[in-house]
Order: C-alpha cells, then sequence, then structure tokens
C-alpha cells in the first residue's frame, strides 16, 4: 500500500430519474489518481469538470460505476468500510453554514466523534485539542452564526480534525469568504500539512492557493489532463489558457515579458521571485 | 436588525435554577403543573404562586420578564373571567342588569381560573427562562427514550429539533436578503391591501424554500462526511449530571405538593 489515496480508472455518472427516459451525464471519464501521504495537492478545473464529483468519491459518498478507489488500503465500495474511510478521510464543504450541525462551536466539533461513540472525556479532549489546532478556542462557547466566514469555515475544519483524520479533503472551501477569511484557512490548511502531516486535497479557483501546494492536477471534463508541480503545470501559461484557467498574477506577467522580447524565467509563481526576475533584468538592461 | 433576534427565550445565567439538570427541571415544571390543577381552593393556589415567587426570585430572571410572558395570553385570560364570570348562575346575586348577573360564585371561580392560567404560564416560563433550547432538547430526548423500545423515533426527532434550532438564525438572515433583493427590484412588500401583502410574500417564500431544500441536501452529506449514521452508538461529549441541588429542589417542590394537597383535606 503505497499510495494513501488511490482512484483507478474512475468513471461515474448521475442519474436525472427525473426526465423520461433518464438522462445519464457522465461526470469522469476514466480517471486514475494516486495521492502520497502527506502530500499537498490541489485540484484544479472549472465548474462542472468533476473534481467535486473525485473528491467525494475518496470518502465514499460517491461510489464509482466502474473502476475502484481505495483510501489507506480500504475499497469504498465494501460497506464495512464506510465509516473508516470517513474517518480517515475527512471533508469540508464550500459553505460553511451547511455544514454546521449543532448550535455551540463545540457542540459542532464533537459531532463526528458523538456519531464514532468515542467516550464523552476522550471528546472533550480532542474537541479542545483540534479548536486549539485551528485557533478557535477561544470562541468554544459561542453561536455559529455570530462568527465571521473563516472563523466558521475554521470550526468545521476543527470538526473533521477531531477525528484526527490522515486526510482531509477540501471542496472550495474559500469560495464564499473575504480576503482575510481565505488567508486564515490556507494558513490552517498548510499549517496541518507540515506540522501534523495531513494529507491534503484542496479543490480550489484560486492559482494563488494553487501554487501553494506541493503538486497540481488539471481536470477538464471528466479527464486528467495535466499533473505535477506548480511549477511545471503554470510554466504552461498557453495550455492552462486554452483550458479556461488562469495562472497566478505574476507568472501571466512573466509570461508577457517573455513574450514581449525580455529574458525572463518562465518558471515564476510567487511574487518575490517575479520581483527578483524583474530587478536583474533593469540591472542587465541599465 | 433580523440578526440578533434570541433563540427561544433563554436568560443566561448562573444561579441555583439554571445550574439544576434540565431533565429535573422539565419533571418538576410538569409537577408544578399538576400541583396547580390538584389545587381545589383559593388557599391552594396562594401556595402555588408562593412557590413561584421563590422560584423566581431564586432564578434572578427579571421580573419584567415574568410579566412580558403573561402579555401574549391576555386574551384568553379576558376570555376565561368574562365566561365565568357572566354563566356561572349559582350563589348569592351581587349585580343584575337585564340578562347578565354577577354571583359570589361566579366572581369567585373567575378568581380563581385566572390565578391558576397566570401561575401555569408563568411557571413554564421560567423553565424556557432558565434553560437553554439545546438543555432543553437534551433533556426531552432522556426522559423520552423509554419510548424507544416501542420505536418511537426519539433520537431523530431531538436531532431535527437541533438542526432547526441551529438554522432559524441563518434562515432568517437569508429571510433578509431576499427581501432586500425583491425591494431592489422594485417589489413594494410594505405597501397595499392585505392581499398585496400576501402577494408580496410570493417571490421571498419561493427562493427560501428552493434553498432550504438545497441547504438541507448539502448538510445531509456534511453530517454523513462526520459519520453520522442515526442514533445507535452515539455517544454525547456533555453527559448531563444530577447534583445536591436537585435534590433540594425535588424535596422542595415535594414540599409544596404536600401543603397543597393537606390542604384539599383540610378545607372542605
Amino acid at each position: 500500500m503505497e499510495f494513501f489515496l488511490d482512484a483507478e480508472n474512475v468513471r461515474f455518472s448521475y442519474v436525472n430519474e427525473a426526465e423520461e427516459p433518464p438522462v445519464r451525464t457522465e461526470v469522469l471519464k476514466d480517471v486514475t489518481l494516486r495521492v502520497k501521504k502527506g502530500e499537498f495537492t490541489a485540484v484544479l478545473g472549472h465548474n462542472g469538470s468533476g473534481k467535486s464529483t473525485l473528491a467525494k468519491c475518496f470518502n465514499a459518498i460517491n461510489l464509482p460505476d466502474s473502476g475502484t478507489v481505495t483510501v489507506a488500503g480500504l475499497r469504498t465500495d465494501d460497506e464495512n468500510n464506510l465509516l473508516p474511510i470517513r474517518k480517515s478521510a475527512g471533508m469540508v464543504f464550500q459553505n460553511p453554514d451547511n455544514q454546521i450541525v449543532a448550535t455551540i462551536v463545540e457542540e459542532d466539533v464533537a459531532f463526528a466523534l458523538e456519531n464514532l461513540g468515542v467516550e464523552p472525556s476522550e471528546i472533550r479532549r480532542r474537541v479542545d485539542e483540534a479548536l486549539k489546532t485551528v485557533g478557535m478556542y477561544k470562541y468554544r462557547m459561542h453561536a455559529p452564526h455570530k462568527l465571521s466566514g473563516g472563523q466558521k469555515q475554521r470550526v468545521a475544519i476543527a470538526g473533521i480534525l477531531a477525528m484526527n483524520p490522515d486526510c482531509i479533503l477540501l471542496d472550495e472551501p474559500t469560495a464564499m469568504l473575504d480576503p482575510r477569511g481565505r488567508k486564515e484557512v490556507m494558513d490552517t490548511i498548510k499549517r496541518l500539512n507540515r506540522e501534523q502531516g495531513v494529507t491534503i486535497v484542496l479543490i480550489t479557483h484560486y492559482m494563488e492557493e494553487a501554487a501553494q501546494a506541493d503538486r497540481i492536477v488539471v481536470i477538464d471534463g471528466g479527464e486528467l489532463l495535466l499533473d505535477g508541480t506548480p511549477r511545471k503545470i503554470f510554466s504552461q501559461v498557453e495550455t492552462m489558457k486554452n483550458l479556461g484557467l488562469d495562472v497566478p498574477q505574476v507568472t501571466e506577467l512573466a509570461w508577457r515579458l517573455r513574450k514581449a522580447g525580455y529574458d525572463i524565467p518562465e518558471d515564476i509563481i510567487t511574487e518575490e521571485e517575479c520581483a527578483e526576475a524583474i530587478a536583474a533584468l533593469l540591472k542587465k538592461g541599465g | 436588525m433580523l440578526k440578533d433576534i434570541t433563540l427561544g427565550q433563554f436568560f443566561p445565567g448562573d444561579s441555583p435554577v439554571h445550574k439544576l439538570d434540565p431533565r429535573i427541571k422539565l419533571v418538576l415544571t410538569v409537577e408544578f403543573i399538576v400541583m396547580l390543577f390538584a389545587a381545589k381552593s383559593m388557599w391552594g393556589i396562594g401556595v402555588g404562586a408562593l412557590f413561584c415567587l421563590i422560584s423566581f426570585a431564586m432564578s434572578k430572571v427579571p421580573a419584567t420578564l415574568m410579566v412580558k410572558s403573561l402579555k401574549p395570553i391576555i386574551p384568553l385570560i379576558l376570555i376565561t373571567s368574562v365566561l365565568n364570570l357572566f354563566f356561572i348562575k349559582t350563589g348569592d346575586t351581587l349585580w343584575k342588569w337585564k340578562i347578565l348577573r354577577i354571583t359570589t360564585e361566579g366572581r369567585d371561580t373567575a378568581l380563581f381560573m385566572v390565578a391558576r392560567i397566570i401561575l401555569l404560564i408563568i411557571g413554564s416560563s421560567l423553565l424556557t427562562y432558565t434553560t437553554s433550547p439545546i438543555d432543553l432538547t437534551d433533556a426531552i430526548e432522556h426522559l423520552l427514550s423509554p419510548l424507544k423500545k416501542i420505536k418511537v423515533p426519539v433520537h431523530e426527532l431531538a436531532m431535527m429539533m437541533t438542526i432547526a434550532l441551529r438554522f432559524i438564525p441563518t434562515l432568517i438572515e437569508e429571510t433578509d436578503k431576499i427581501m432586500n433583493a425583491q425591494k431592489a427590484r422594485g417589489s413594494e412588500l410594505d405597501t397595499g391591501s392585505f392581499k398585496d401583502k400576501v402577494r408580496g410574500m410570493i417571490p421571498i417564500f419561493i427562493p427560501l424554500f428552493v434553498s432550504s431544500f438545497r441547504r438541507a441536501e448539502e448538510l445531509a452529506t456534511a453530517m454523513e462526511c462526520r459519520c453520522y449514521h442515526g442514533g445507535e452508538g452515539r455517544t454525547r461529549m456533555k453527559q448531563l449530571h444530577t447534583s445536591y441541588l436537585d435534590v433540594i429542589a425535588m424535596i422542595y417542590t415535594t414540599i409544596f405538593f404536600a401543603a397543597i394537597i393537606t390542604l384539599n383535606i383540610v378545607i372542605k
């Protein structure tokens, strides 16, 4: 068992029973994706590309029509594996309002552990720990609707974290947040990955967020198109643009400068690198 | 402004009444109601009133709230007193005008009934003032749990109550947003006849319903992701504990109950 998440030749389609005859929409067409333990993978693709569907395959919410998905060596199509899989691969969704169950922050974080039948004293300990990890311990007695979007999303992450998962799947967790909330959530995710070795699969529309991952996977039309380090993916500016996706602003700037005939490296993904490259360029020119 | 509504009428505090185990508090409230119906004379009601006043004083809930809780039942109080006053024809006549007649017995019964209703409301609102909705839900789940044996979905009902409480503020906020959106498109919600106002609600309720269903579906998925599989094998982080306070409260209530029964026997 080398890979933590392993999807082999997965096909998945949604069936709309309301239509007559039922309409099948194939969302995933033969996707193979393997993720190593401790890896931080970002998944890019536009709406309807199948990226959320794929994420839901990894914690047995969706079962593939054909192909297999294993999580920590457990097959998702075996019903006995359901709870162990969901325990080790937790999922955080886009809208924090629709995933918080309880009326008090700490009660919500305890929800998953209560479902798993953990001892009350142990629940208490793990809830406090999870809340401290995401920096929400101060707010443990608050009502969720009085928190900001970023805080709510951190509570949702704590709710997953309390289960001590090996992997967290995040489905556009920052899409509904303001810049500050986005930063709070991204910092939390990166810290979990670095300090606790949690495997992260982050679905996102923000290229700056994807640039912080170890690996980027691009999905389009239900197929896995590109797979590689952020540097490798974002240096293919034209390919990305043809797919209707963006690259980080600094990468785009460097690309335009190159096109205009300046000698600037093509694998720039951070602001610092861009600033240095331009400074070097200016020095040479002057 | 819609955002600041409180859930239920919980008045947070640190008094002995707040600290009681919600299960015990619920049972004692029921006992208090039985006590009021057991009282057969104005003396008995007086004892009930004393019980109520002492409990309220101990809870440190402001007296204005006690009065506020009575507001919605003023019509009920009026109807009850009028009915009893004019329709009980036995006893000595006190006042007469055409067919209307008030008798001593009518007057006494009216006073008795009104006092009983007022105490009933004050007593039960003390429960909701001093117990958070979550504690109340927990208490109901615990107390009804024997019904699981006859296949009553007690856990599911309690879960539904919790989720309903959780989503009240969210849906209020959403209603607010939808109303503003419709106003921005020129719909007039506050003006016009009653019929116009009702018609104006339709473009608010339809989006609200649609979004509630979407929320429900997302919530269900999120709950599944967090290993929810019904009430079986579920534990709770917060355990309800009974303490010496609960024992004192039980003794205190029982003494008053005994006093009322004794009064019933003595005053015949």
